[in-house]
């Protein structure tokens, strides 16, 4: 089982991320799961969600306390939340920043395992225009699970997309190209 | 054919009140259980369903349209959460009595205050004695599932009594998870139509629904809505065994699981029973004979069955996702301790947990199992308890 | 609209499983069947020599105990008159008068 912790604040899209996620592992016949923990919702406060992904049917209902990685859409909260929180030590933790890879590693002197770094902003900039950073996020973060080879999962969120952007098609396009300059961007900044 | 799917407990509610196509839908929105009526609602906009919608004012006037188009003699649903169906009590009990099969879609969300909007019981339960059948789900197939099944329930001639389907709110109504759905044609077999035996738009009879009862009717007419809720075992037990023929899933009055030798026990409802699950596997690689039982239905009650199920038990743990201010403990608690009693040696200790979405671990119920276990060498524990709340 | 009576034989001895399903009550018209005359204390007297056919009486009688035959009211259906006495009170050409119990037929 991949368990994955996504945080973010409200309306960064890190609960659409982590569905997107399960979506997408769906595809490959995995079980998932994709939930949000919710709260008086709220623009700006810092948000949880949730992904498990797994190859036997998945019972357990509870929040994830020591995930396989986590991804951290919003860097500010750093500052306020303890990201790393019950990460597994080999486990995988992904950040949006635009700082330098030394930056980021000091702000985390005591996370053994492997630390990812990706410009989020710039790709979504770049490719739909605003900085919406989830999607490229959604990218990395699927290549780091490992559950999906580059040519399926383009080809499944190309039908994804299609589906959930059925009344807008003109974001399509920009969508997939986020995902696919994702794919590579994130960068391993420790040994 | 079953199709694999993935979508949120309320997507598949959703899903099966589109290949039900009820007649009527009467629905307020509130907190988690919105989305129901709003896929309802989209449904509808795009032609694949000719359901009547009727956007009410309030949960009061939801339940109210339900019960004036269920006595018409139509199909009548409605969905709600927390103070919703709070503000439907009135009218809960007004179906019950006048014997209207309607189908409530309950997305279990605790009740204020304090104001919240996740998960525990305390709606329902609040709920427990309006003459409602009720039954849980663990997760969205559960939910989907028994939403196939509530029609032919709630319908059957010897019940005539309204029914509600009830999940945990956001742990399942939000989550995205693994499903089967049936295909349209094979559900709408299985659902058949509604035929009512009297009905208010019959033309060829006059019928009044509803009438004032004076003292000598009372409680002839509580008689007979208890028997229907008797019968409603039966029903439950029928429906569910045509369904699994139909498409492969079981049901029963409850779950049991590793239960065949099992010496120590938990009995709880809906979603925190799949993460006792895992917990009951961990135990027994240990070797401790653990097991669980998932009650479904708790209207009816299904006293002499679960009774039968438990007694083998040398130690139980019963779990309460609400608490019903009794002073001693929850209602699951004193409904089981009651149907065990005089028939059973076992050990009983209740807990009261995950109110307000207090968020329940696979690691709670391996200390609950252990301290079941304590029980079993003299420690004397009491009968009930909060879990998971600071002290 | 048929007015038998569906709901005769349900009475306040019969058992529970004689009474309809959420006591719907079946079949319209039925309150006919069911004696209100009995509750009477004092009872109108029709005086014909009186009356003059006005027909204020009927339209304010509660309980429709004043038939109309042939466009003219007929004596009260003592069935049904609670004995209310508003029919003597709207008469204006005294062709109604109200008895106390004891004093006069009673139906």
């Amino acid at each position: 089982m991949i368990e994955i912790r996504w945080h973010g604040r409200g309306g960064q899209g890190a609960k659409t991320a982590a569905l997107l996620l399960a979506d997408a592992a769906f595809e490959t016949g995995l079980y998932v799961q994709g939930f949000p923990e919710y709260g008086p919702e709220r623009m700006g406060a810092p948000i949880t969600a949730y992904n498990r992904l797994n190859e036997a049917p998945i019972r357990v209902h509870s929040n994830i306390y020591e995930p396989d990685m986590v991804v951290v859409v919003d860097e500010t909260l750093l500052k306020s939340v303890d990201v790393t929180a019950g990460l597994k030590p080999g486990g995988k933790l992904l950040v949006n920043s635009r700082r330098q890879p030394a930056e980021v590693l000091a702000d985390f002197p005591d996370f053994g395992g492997e630390i990812y770094v990706i410009d989020a902003a710039d790709i979504s900039i770049r490719t739909i225009g605003r900085n919406l950073p989830n999607t490229p996020l959604l990218s990395a973060a699927v290549k780091l699970t490992g559950i999906l080879k580059e040519a399926d999962f383009f080809t499944n969120m190309e039908k994804a997309f299609a589906e959930k952007f059925a009344s807008k098609p003109e974001v399509i396009s920009g969508n997939l190209n986020a995902l696919k300059d994702a794919w590579t961007a994130a960068i391993r900044i420790n040994e | 054919m079953s199709v694999k799917n993935r979508m949120s407990g309320n997507e598949a509610v959703a899903n099966a009140i589109r290949q039900i196509n009820p007649d009527v839908i009467a629905a307020f929105p509130i907190t988690p259980s919105t989305e129901i009526p709003q896929y309802v609602s989209s449904f509808k906009a795009d032609g694949l369903i000719d359901t009547e919608f009727i956007a009410v004012e309030s949960e009061h006037s939801a339940m109210s349209a339900c019960i004036g188009a269920s006595a018409a003699g139509v199909r009548a649903m409605t969905a709600t959460s927390s103070a919703g169906m709070a503000l439907m009590y009135e009218l809960l009990y007004v179906a019950a009595s006048d014997r209207l099969p309607i189908v409530l879609a309950a997305v279990n969300r605790a009740l204020t205050g304090p104001i919240n909007i996740n998960a525990d019981h305390s709606d329902s339960m609040g709920a427990r004695d309006a003459g409602w059948i009720q039954l849980y789900s663990e997760n969205a197939q559960e939910a989907y599932d028994n939403m196939l099944m509530a029609h032919r329930i709630a319908e059957h001639p010897d019940v005539m009594l309204p029914i509600m389907i009830c999940q945990d709110g956001f742990i399942t109504s939000h989550a995205i998870e693994n499903i089967l759905l049936e295909d349209d044609g094979p559900v709408k077999k299985f659902v058949g139509e509604y035929k009512p035996h009297k009905y208010l738009l019959n033309t060829e009879e006059a019928l009044a629904v509803g009438p004032y009862s004076v003292s000598p009717f009372v409680i002839e007419m509580k008689r007979a809505e208890h028997e229907a809720m008797k019968n409603a075992k039966q029903v439950i037990l029928d429906v569910s065994a045509d369904f699994a023929k139909t498409f492969g899933r079981s049901y029963g009055f409850f779950e049991e699981y590793r239960m065949e030798d099992a010496e120590v026990g938990v009995l709880l409802m809906s979603s925190a029973a799949g993460t006792a699950k895992d917990a009951v596997d961990k135990l027994r690689e240990r070797g401790v004979k653990a097991g669980l039982v998932k009650l479904r239905a708790f209207r009816p009650f299904p006293n002499d069955e679960l009774a039968e199920a438990l007694k083998g038990l040398k130690a139980l743990a019963i779990m309460d996702r609400s608490d019903g201010f009794s002073a001693t403990g929850g209602p699951l608690n004193a409904e089981v301790r009651a149907a065990l009693y005089g028939k059973a040696d076992t050990k009983i200790t209740g807990y009261i947990y995950g109110l307000g979405g207090r968020d329940i671990r696979v690691e709670d119920f391996e200390d609950i199992f252990g301290e079941l276990a304590d029980m079993l060498t003299g420690t004397e524990l009491p009968y009930c308890r909060y879990r998971g709340v600071r002290e | 609209m048929d007015k038998k009576n569906l709901m005769e034989g349900i009475t306040e001895l019969s058992p529970w499983t004689d009474i309809t399903p959420g006591g719907f009550v079946y079949g319209s018209g039925n309150s006919e069947s069911f004696n209100t005359g009995d509750w009477r204390t004092r009872t109108p007297v029709w005086k014909q020599e009186n009356c003059r056919q006005c027909l204020l009486c009927f339209p304010v009688c509660p309980d429709s105990s004043i038939p109309i035959r042939d466009g003219k009211r007929a004596d009260f259906d003592f069935g049904h008159c609670k004995g209310c006495a508003i029919c003597a009170e709207i008469c204006p050409f005294g062709a109604i008068d109200i008895q106390t119990d004891g004093e006069g037929a009673d139906e």
